[in-house]
């Protein structure tokens, strides 16, 4: 385990965690800390990363490990405690006015303001940040119809449901153009048809170059949207990369599932030979399947390997065969956010 | 919907000058916008108190004889007073605590390009304009129902000096009140506060009269609401005994400014974590 731990440490990979494109990351946090008054641990500690321009990242981990207080510090609500962080450039605790037209945050609970209508709600923060009249004006006509509120556009907030109400604080936010868009749990409540709006959405800000941080407790929502993942436990950053790159560092953790027809091999000596192979790490024996289709003598045995699973594939067959007997049944199992996640932390993430 | 055309990645023009200012109008005019599209509700809202206030004090209990000739001309001074300073209070307070606890529709302000002591700032300027406006409703209101007001032209001066520093010291208050008060105790607290400051901002009487319940004097006197009444009463009712007005302008002046200080960090602090 501390091998995996050390594999995925985070602190080294800082300096080629951004390619240099000449203009140097979007966010760039380093050993950022945060405790709240009267609180005994640290919300954040110690944590570093950086952002590129286009880049979506996820910041992935349970309920209080220091997510939205990062993105908090990030978006100038939270004061920092220790360490840096700068949004293009500018360092947020020492300028947070202009680091407040840097960025835009759509926070995990609606506040929409209700006493406008939607179009207003976009007007009116745009006004905030100094749009002039005209142009903010042809960006609410646009953003509204491009996230399809166009119809809606006069209505109050208090009729929409969360989704919609999501949706509107994304079209919100992009009025004044923000260098980042943070968004906090995008999809936390939603039902799933919401959801993959919001999905979707993300899916086409990176496609259209915004820079995107978010954050969820929800790995299948990290490995579907971020380019790159954070994994943050206890107020650290665990692990940072791509989340192909998270998952292949685990061995042991990927599998490969076989079924073979047994034809007078016995299974147990077959287990002990798949046992052998190079790169497995061991075997288990899966309950064969009954019923009236299932075939007479079937072995199920999951692999662990170590390494890549699809190589794998034709030592197994190889042994099979020279067994006389057949081979069934290839299931791949990759292993998921959640695996990472057990690894670092020795614990599930719900 | 073309890449290039879409308002998601292009970048948008700003005003190159006066930032923070720029932002603080807009978010002050954000407040205006909505208080005047429900102008009549706001007014009833603020207005009826004192009308009723004036009705029975000044009128009912006049026409009935238990009140002594002249009162309304000590009264209604009082009333003008309350009114400014009650609704000030009123316009920060309450929606700071809805703000910041329930809907928390002020972030998106918190988060617009000034700095956020100027949000706290802004509100203080919001509300002591509704106060102006309330305090002022009340003059053709006392015309109506006490059939005429005193109105002497050289008292103008220290009233509109009185009325604005008195619709200051409401809003200053109020932002302590709607920043300092944890959400679960805040209807405990406007009863606790609203009704002993109603009653004891020599609102309804002249302080200097109370010299034979001197306990309720210096009660009284702990009260800023009392020094925009006395002033009111040596700017429109002058012959009437009152605190000597730059006492009067001196207390508020010094309260604005040390409530205001309070208010902004109290408002800092539930702001920004």
């Amino acid at each position: 385990m501390p091998a995996i731990g050390a594999r995925l440490a985070v602190g080294r990979r800082m300096e080629v965690g951004v390619e240099g494109n000449g203009q140097g990351p979007v966010v760039e946090v380093r050993d950022l800390v945060k405790r709240y008054r009267k609180a005994k641990v640290n919300a954040v500690d110690g944590v570093s990363f950086a952002v590129r321009r286009g880049e979506v990242l996820g910041l992935l981990g349970p309920n209080g490990a220091g997510k939205t207080t990062t993105v908090g510090i990030l978006t100038t609500r939270v004061r920092r405690t220790g360490g840096t962080a700068c949004v293009s450039g500018v360092d947020v605790g020492v300028d947070p006015v202009r680091a407040r037209r840097l960025v835009a945050v759509v926070p995990q609970r609606n506040n929409l303001d209700r006493s406008l209508s939607i179009r207003q709600n976009l007007l009116f923060h745009a006004a905030y940040h100094g749009v002039p009249a005209a142009e903010r004006t042809r960006r609410a006509s646009e953003l509204l119809e491009e996230f399809g509120l166009a119809d809606r556009a006069d209505d109050k907030p208090d009729m929409f449901s969360g989704g919609q109400a999501q949706r509107v604080m994304v079209a919100r936010a992009l009025m004044h153009a923000p260098e980042v868009l943070f968004l906090d749990e995008p999809t936390t409540g939603l039902d799933p048809a919401a959801r993959l709006f919001v999905w979707d959405r993300v899916r086409d800000l990176r496609a259209r170059g915004v820079t995107v941080v978010l954050t969820t407790h929800d790995m299948d929502e990290a490995a579907e949207l971020a380019d790159r993942v954070g994994i943050m436990d206890h107020g650290k950053l665990l692990a940072l990369d791509t989340p192909a790159a998270l998952t292949r560092g685990l061995p042991g953790r990927t599998t490969l599932e076989v079924a073979v027809a047994l034809d007078g091999t016995s299974a147990e000596e077959l287990v002990a030979e798949l046992g052998v192979i190079d790169g497995v790490e061991r075997v288990e024996r899966v309950a064969a399947a009954t019923g009236p289709s299932a075939p007479p003598r079937e072995l199920r045995a999951r692999l662990y390997l170590l390494g890549e699973a699809p190589a794998m594939v034709a030592p197994v067959a190889e042994l099979v065969v020279r067994h006389r007997a057949q081979l069934t049944d290839v299931t791949i199992g990759a292993p998921s956010l959640e695996d990472v996640f057990i690894a670092l932390t020795g614990r599930a993430l719900r | 919907m073309s890449t290039t055309t879409s308002p998601v990645t292009t970048p948008v023009r700003r005003r190159p000058a006066g930032g923070p200012a720029r932002a603080f109008l807009a978010v002050l005019w954000r407040d205006l916008y909505v208080t005047g599209r429900e102008l009549p509700v706001f007014l009833a809202q603020v207005v009826l108190q004192p009308l009723f206030l004036l009705f029975v004090f000044g009128k009912v209990l006049a026409d009935l004889g238990f009140t002594q000739p002249g009162y309304t001309r000590v009264l209604f001074p009082g009333i003008v007073a309350l009114t400014a300073v009650v609704t000030g209070l009123q316009s920060t307070a309450f929606p700071l605590v809805i703000d910041f606890s329930f809907t928390k529709e002020i972030e998106d302000r918190l988060l617009a390009p000034l700095p956020v002591g100027l949000v706290a700032v802004e509100k203080v300027v919001f509300a002591s304009m509704r106060a102006l406006l309330a305090a002022l409703v009340m003059l053709p209101i006392g015309v109506w129902v006490l059939g005429s007001i005193p109105w002497p032209a050289s008292g103008i001066p220290l009233f509109v000096t009185v009325l604005v520093l008195g619709c200051l010291v409401g809003s200053c208050l109020g932002m302590i009140m709607g920043t300092a008060v944890p959400p679960n105790r805040i209807n405990v607290m406007f009863a606790l506060v609203l009704t002993p400051l109603l009653f004891t901002g020599a609102s309804q009487y002249p302080w200097a009269s109370l010299d034979n319940l001197r306990w309720f004097q210096v009660v009284t006197a702990l009260n800023p609401m009392t020094y925009v009444s006395e002033g009111m009463r040596a700017a429109l009712v002058p012959d009437v005994p009152h605190i000597r007005p730059w006492v009067s302008v001196l207390v508020l002046v010094a309260t604005i400014v040390v409530s205001l200080a309070v208010g902004i960090r109290l408002f800092l602090r539930r702001a920004v974590d």
